[in-house]
């Protein structure tokens, strides 16, 4: 695990990219605590005020800090990220380890199904999902989690393939164990090294489709302090304060940036080959 | 191969919008209307048959091209959707012609010049171009192009028909937003897959025979290492559709992706099932499209 670390942190992407990753999780975690401001408190007094020593970030229309905005709205755009790439990655993980192990008539069907869904763009399906169930955050998790679901799939079962072809999977089968066994306790644990990278790229792209989807007014709702929100009601007011719309963005520019690297040097670091 | 992903997408589509609590005879005639005459409608609308009855007919009539008529506009959905379509195709072709024009180039750079300095900028570029959702660039763009230097229209649509120079300036800014995520990651596939190629024997092997570095980068690696490029572009028509919904909305362009955040902030069912419908057929056509023209080309490589 140390040795893992010390690869991980040899590569300019896996230091970087944990060192985002970390300080966004630190947010996450502590952010609430060390805000300075309710990030709901209105000071009618103190709107559009530029970066100081008591609004670090300035203020944005209703006078509300954005530092601790920011802060606090972490939670709703990193951690429904994580919990979204986590739950789309188990179903996708779970049907494509199933279509590879099955084979056959059943592997192509599944799959051929799987373009389909495929060919409806992530973004619009999450949109019919969340029109759907209605607006809200748990919603919009649910359908960033399907959205995800049949690209994961796919990944899963072009590795979980050459898994299938191992000797100790042929050696299961020949000892007479039942199919859900051999894909739960034999494949499942050979396949995850890949699908961990996979998972923490699209991390990233879950962060910006929730911020696409709130965005749009159908995930998060007003008055709470997610970033995609914030961006989207910072535009009526860009002219007034450029920084109500910069800063939001630079938070999910961090998150994105930080998961991508991560997951790049997560890729380095399992790989040795390459 | 098609047909089958258009009857998996119709099944998924109607059933959602089977699930949408919506009552189309409710929405048609408004929340005072009389049971009786909800009664009647649904019946001429053929709204109390069975689902798998209500999903035979509506297929039977997108077979026939009939996409059903809007709920909210009372016109048939197909012409309009259409219509739309050419005007989101229009930004995606721009999109994909400026991508092509930039990423190949930046990502044939980043090979060449592997660990240089060069190396290191395009990967910066697409990173930060990976980083950014389009309603942030968008945004970012209309406020600093369109408010701030006043060089740019900041939304609308004009048809190039009407003001070709006009349309060409409001279409500048939504391009540039679409391609950006685009070029961030073609030049990167290019990067990686040209990395490869410049590894392999026979590139050495034509390099010892004494060929000069351009003409084996022209004639040998670029041929098989732009390839593969193929299918990336095609499989990213899907970021590119839900791009332009973004990008559509924000410009306010009426192209395909903004009829359907309408219809579907309307729950106009018939327009829903038909933008959706039309989205995947263009997605599942391009990507056939694209394995054609693979195999072509990779046939041709191999008697050259």
């Amino acid at each position: 695990m140390t040795e893992f670390l010390k690869r991980l942190l040899k590569t300019p992407q896996g230091a970087i990219g944990t060192f985002l990753v970390v300080l966004v999780l630190a947010i996450v975690v502590f952010g609430p605590m060390i805000a300075p401001y309710d990030p709901e408190k209105l000071s009618p007094l103190a709107r559009y005020k530029g970066p100081s020593a008591a609004y670090w970030l300035g203020t944005d229309q209703y006078g509300r800090d954005i530092f601790s905005r920011l802060l606090i709205g972490a939670r709703a755009t990193v951690v429904m990220a994580v919990f979204a790439t986590i739950a789309g990655t188990l179903i996708g993980a779970l049907i494509g380890t199933a279509s590879a192990f099955l084979g056959g008539r059943a592997d192509e069907l599944i799959m051929r199904t799987i373009d389909a869904v495929m060919s409806i763009p992530s973004l619009l399906f999450a949109l019919l999902v969340v029109n759907l169930l209605g607006s809200s955050t748990i919603n919009a998790l649910v359908a960033v989690a399907i959205a995800f679901a049949p690209g994961m799939a796919r990944i899963t079962r072009s590795v979980a393939l050459s898994v299938r072809k191992q000797d100790y999977v042929n050696a299961a089968i020949a000892r007479g164990e039942s199919s859900a066994y051999i894909i739960r306790r034999e494949m499942l644990p050979n396949v995850i090294a890949p699908i961990i990278v996979e998972m923490t790229i699209r991390v990233s792209f879950a962060v910006m489709l929730f911020a696409t989807l709130s965005f749009l007014g159908l995930g998060a709702q007003p008055p709470a302090a997610e970033w995609g929100l914030m961006v989207s009601e910072a535009r009526r007011y860009m002219h007034m304060s450029a920084g109500i719309l910069i800063w939001p963005s630079v938070a999910i520019a961090i998150v994105a940036v930080g998961f991508n690297l991560l997951g790049d040097g997560l890729r380095d670091a399992l790989n040795p080959r390459t | 191969m098609i047909v089958y992903t258009l009857f998996v997408v119709s099944l998924i589509v109607f059933a959602i919008t089977q699930i949408l609590p919506a009552d189309a005879a409710v929405m048609m005639l408004g929340e005072n209307a009389t049971p009786e005459a909800l009664d009647a409608l649904r019946q001429t609308m053929g709204l109390d048959a069975p689902i798998w009855q209500q999903y035979a007919t509506w297929l039977w009539h997108v077979v026939q091209g009939d996409l059903g008529t809007s709920l909210r506009t009372g016109q048939p959905v197909g012409p309009a959707m259409f219509e739309a379509l050419g005007r989101s195709l229009l930004l995606a072709l721009l999109s994909i012609g400026l991508m092509l024009v930039l990423a190949i180039p930046l990502g044939i750079i980043a090979a060449i010049r592997r660990g240089k300095i060069a190396d290191m900028v395009v990967s910066l570029i697409s990173y930060a171009g990976v980083a950014l959702p389009e309603f942030v660039t968008a945004t970012i763009a209309v406020l600093v192009f369109a408010d701030w230097m006043k060089w740019l229209p900041p939304t609308g649509y004009v048809p190039l028909t009407e003001d070709f120079f006009g349309g060409i300036a409001h279409l500048v800014l939504p391009v540039c937003v679409i391609s950006i995520i685009l070029i961030a990651h073609v030049s990167r596939m290019v990067r990686s897959e040209l990395v490869d190629v410049l590894h392999t024997d026979y590139i050495r092997a034509a390099r010892l025979k004494g060929l000069s570095r351009g003409h084996v980068l022209r004639r040998h690696a670029l041929r098989n290492a732009l390839l593969p490029t193929i299918t990336i572009v095609a499989l990213d028509v899907g970021y590119l559709l839900g791009g332009v919904i973004v990008v559509e909305e924000i410009f306010a362009i009426p192209g395909i992706g903004r009829q359907l955040i309408v219809a579907i902030q309307a729950r106009d069912l018939p327009a829903i099932q038909a933008g959706v419908l039309i989205m995947a057929a263009t997605y599942s056509i391009v990507n056939f499209i694209a394995d054609i023209l693979y195999a072509w080309l990779d046939k041709r490589i191999q008697y050259d």
